[in-house]
């Protein structure tokens, strides 16, 4: 790049929904020169190992980075400084930028990524399906199954479940390829899932928390609700595989008592989801919203209230049940879900997996276990 | 590059010594490091304050956000230094590089106070990291701010704003106003606005002139207009000139400023870091006319660096060429701007804007002068040229190996010595007298510790010890109680 480069691109093209690799190589050519955010993260540890910054290496940043935004307000060189550096927006951009390319089909992808209608489209032709399917008990205080058998739902969701999966799968390959992932040992993806389990990469570096929603002050407010959406959403899915096993290898089928495993898991993760979901959308009507990837805001928005509806309606029915909206509350369950399994590789849900493999590929490259 | 404009014409009908309000105990003129240390120290003691930065919010804290660690002294291992870097072997490195031109007891008072600082910085939010990668040699002596020194600045104008003090931005000082070594209030201009501010002290932390390049221009001519500011444009010295008009003890030589060689593509002010250029050593070093002028291999570049923006401003224009080889390329770390490079000295001389045929001629006559021998990058190697005048005395290897590499070097100006004079309790002297009500602490009073040279992270931990007494001092002052027990 020469420094002519460098100076008509002064001016970052943050509102784009694009951001060029120029511009990218530009940014952390700044960061590479000044290392003073070496600490924060494990994104920066990795630019601090190059001097120049081609596409892979790139990719590889911005799946690391998590959005903490420490590196931004701690930085000397944002606007209104010349070399106008915003790296959070930038890796967002890029991150969202690496989904679009390797998750297919690309067109999906870019809608449910920029857009709230596709989520609205699927939620309501579900509603539609399902009201069809079960006769429409809007009005219903009858038990589940008597709705639905338990076979039509694991027909109906299988696939559901099962085809975005094997996108997502594809996706993941697709990606390791590109930033030049070696195979997989046990030390790098246990080294990538303890990262992940702590939300390490949002403490700031040394346990202070980010710079997410109170701007330059740190919290741990942001990582607290992640973990509470991340974990909540595991149980919820324990809960179901419980079920599931019960039901077909334990001749076990639901309804289910309180004290029961998949009860257990699937309040408890219900609350944990629903509470998560609504501080994070919280945070993010705090936060900055030039930090992040602009464009897509909407979308994040919507896949986040979609995963809080998920949890929210799965609590209701439980407390609901018997009573006469049982029938209209499990179809309306039931949508949002078969509609967040479709959202999986294609929504903002991706990043979990596409992080989780930048943090095994960062093990890779940072380790003496390669 | 922000507008930084000249001082406003005084309105002097608003200027009334003893007449209306005290707006506040203490007020601190300037808004980096030491500024803000005196304003958390002067509200801990329980005085109101107002504190005044001359840039807007998006530039505060002066020079305090280009750095990055605090030198610090610790008998054991200590937060995220290791070891120990005793009292005395700081105090040696702080007498080679000021070659003597020091005040031992401030000095060693300085030294003495540093690991306390660390733990009152760490209490104030500040947050600290073990050192970057590429800066092993300072493990052991300097504490890193995570995130570098804006995120400091950060810290303290969150803790300053819990604390109270009434921050003003785009503030300038136009006139202080002193009268038989006693402060009442400062002439002061906010966003168009002028008004007379009164105050019960005063602590002057507004740094030094680095960025004013026509008072530069008095010691250094016309070559002041070719020099690159490292820092911030806001150092324009108005304060220390209002401070040495009124009389108060000048400390440091009025001349020289500290500069070093820099990538002469960085931006004329506020270009921080990562303009830095390490390669001269390892490279050949050529004027504007395409001749060498000084030995680049003399020393290890920590300990060189500073010498060569003098080097470089006195040569014609203010500028020098650094060239390297493919062989060198990656022994130093690259400056923001991408080398020129081309796989012909011809070409890159040319690209460059050099006189073609007497550089190549310079560079042969000095490839014809190296000799064969071990090359040690880190180290002293005695790699030295034989018959050349000026010699190149370490790392001396032909520049053989294309592609070749050229970078413009101009002198970046970092900081300025001279300041005003302060006895141990940061208090200003006037003729050797002690101000009734006026500190000082920063880079204002720097030059009472660090008479020429530079040791890295020394500026810090002179502003925040100084910063931290200065604003004990005046919050003692004007409450009538001594806080240091606090």
């Amino acid at each position: 790049m020469s420094p002519e480069l460098i100076q008509v691109s002064y001016s970052l093209k943050i509102d784009t929904v694009t951001t060029d690799h120029a511009e990218a190589q530009r940014q952390l050519g700044i960061c590479t020169s000044c290392r003073y955010c070496e600490g924060y993260c494990a994104a920066f540890k990795s630019v601090t190992r190059h001097r120049t910054f081609d596409v892979a290496t790139v990719s590889h940043i911005a799946n690391l980075c998590h959005n903490c935004r420490g590196c931004y307000y701690a930085c000397q060189y944002t606007e209104p400084h010349e070399f106008s550096l915003n790296i959070p927006a930038l890796l967002a951009n890029v991150r969202a930028q690496n989904w679009e390319e390797h998750i297919q089909p690309r067109v999906v992808t870019r809608h449910m990524q920029r857009y709230i209608w596709p989520y609205v489209m699927l939620t309501a032709l579900f509603v539609l399906l399902f009201s069809v399917a079960v006769g429409a008990p809007w009005v219903s205080a009858l038990p589940f199954y008597s709705l639905i058998s338990h076979n039509t739902m694991v027909l109906i969701f299988l696939p559901l479940f099962v085809l975005p999966v094997i996108a997502l799968i594809l996706g993941l390959r697709r990606y390791w390829k590109s930033i030049g992932g070696k195979p997989l040992k046990l030390i790098h993806v246990k080294e990538a899932i303890a990262s992940a389990a702590t939300m390490k990469q949002l403490d700031g570096g040394q346990g202070q928390g980010c710079n997410y929603e109170a701007g330059e002050r740190y919290t741990s407010i942001r990582r607290w609700a992640h973990q509470a959406t991340m974990y909540g959403f595991l149980l919820c899915f324990l809960s179901t595989s419980v079920a599931t096993l019960y039901h077909y290898l334990f001749n076990y089928p639901a309804p289910y008592p309180f004290f029961s495993l998949p009860k257990m898991f699937g309040v408890s993760g219900g609350i944990l989801l629903t509470i998560g979901c609504a501080v994070l959308i919280y945070l993010k009507r705090m936060a900055d919203e030039g930090l992040g990837s602009q464009q897509r805001q909407r979308a994040e928005y919507t896949f986040t209230t979609l995963l809080f509806l998920v949890g929210l309606t799965g609590l209701l029915l439980y407390w609901c049940k018997g009573t006469s909206v049982a029938g209209g509350l499990l179809i309306v369950h039931l949508s949002v879900v078969a509609t967040f399994f479709i959202a999986i590789p294609y929504s903002k849900m991706s990043h979990g997996f596409f992080r989780l493999a930048a943090l095994c590929r960062e093990s890779q490259l940072s380790s003496r276990a390669l | 590059m922000p507008k930084v404009l000249d001082a406003p014409e005084a309105d002097l009908s608003l200027v009334t010594p003893g007449v209306g309000p005290v707006t506040s105990d203490v007020l601190v003129v300037g808004g980096g490091n030491a500024g803000l240390c005196a304003a958390i120290c002067a509200a801990e003691a329980g005085a109101t304050v107002t504190l005044l930065e001359r840039a807007p919010v998006a530039y505060r804290g002066g020079n305090s956000r280009h750095t990055r660690n605090f030198r610090c002294s610790h008998e054991a291992s200590l937060g995220v230094l290791s070891g120990q870097y005793r009292v005395d072997e700081f105090y040696d490195d702080l007498l080679r590089v000021t070659k003597g031109n020091t005040d031992e007891a401030l000095a060693r008072m300085v030294i003495r106070n540093a690991p306390e600082s660390y733990q009152w910085m760490s209490r104030q939010g500040v947050i600290f990291q073990p050192s970057l990668s590429g800066t092993l040699s300072l493990s052991r002596t300097n504490a890193f701010f995570l995130g570098g020194g804006k995120a400091l600045v950060n810290a303290y104008y969150q803790r300053c704003e819990d604390l109270g003090v009434a921050i003003h931005y785009n503030a300038t000082v136009i006139d202080l106003h002193i009268e038989n070594n006693r402060f009442d209030g400062a002439l002061i201009e906010v966003e168009g606005e002028q008004r007379y501010l009164r105050a019960s002290s005063v602590i002057i932390a507004a740094g030094g002139f680095e960025a004013n390049k026509e008072w530069l221009a008095e010691a250094w001519g016309d070559a002041a207009k070719n020099f690159l500011i490292r820092g911030t444009p806001y150092n324009r010295g108005e304060v220390l000139r209002q401070m040495l008009n009124h009389g108060a003890d000048s400390i440091g030589d009025p001349t020289q400023c500290h500069a070093v060689a820099i990538d002469g593509r960085a931006p004329e002010y506020d270009g921080g870091i990562v303009t830095r250029l390490d390669c001269v050593p390892f490279s050949v070093v050529l004027n504007k006319h395409g001749e060498r002028f000084y030995d680049e291999g003399e020393d290890v570049w920590p300990k060189r660096y500073a010498i060569w923006g003098r080097l470089v401003a006195a040569q014609p224009d203010q500028v020098a060429y650094s060239i390297v080889d493919e062989k060198s390329r990656e022994l130093f770390m690259p400056s923001v701007f991408p080398a020129m490079s081309s796989d012909s000295l011809e070409e890159l001389t040319e690209k460059l804007g050099l006189p073609v045929a007497q550089s190549v001629k310079t560079i042969k006559l000095f490839n014809d002068a190296c000799s064969a021998g071990d090359f040690h990058p880190t180290e002293l190697d005695g790699l030295c040229t034989t018959g050349l005048e000026p010699e190149k005395t370490n790392w001396a290897r032909a520049l053989d190996t294309p592609p070749y590499y050229g970078y413009e070097l101009r002198p970046g100006v970092t900081f300025t010595y001279l300041g005003i004079n302060v006895d141990d309790t940061a208090r200003v002297t006037f003729d050797g007298r002690q101000a009734e009500n006026i500190w000082a602490a920063g880079e204002i009073m720097a030059g009472n510790i660090l008479g020429e040279g530079y040791l890295a992270g020394f500026g810090m931990t002179i502003g925040t010890v100084f910063g931290r007494i200065a604003g004990r001092e005046a919050g003692q002052y004007v409450t009538g109680v001594d806080s240091s027990e606090l």
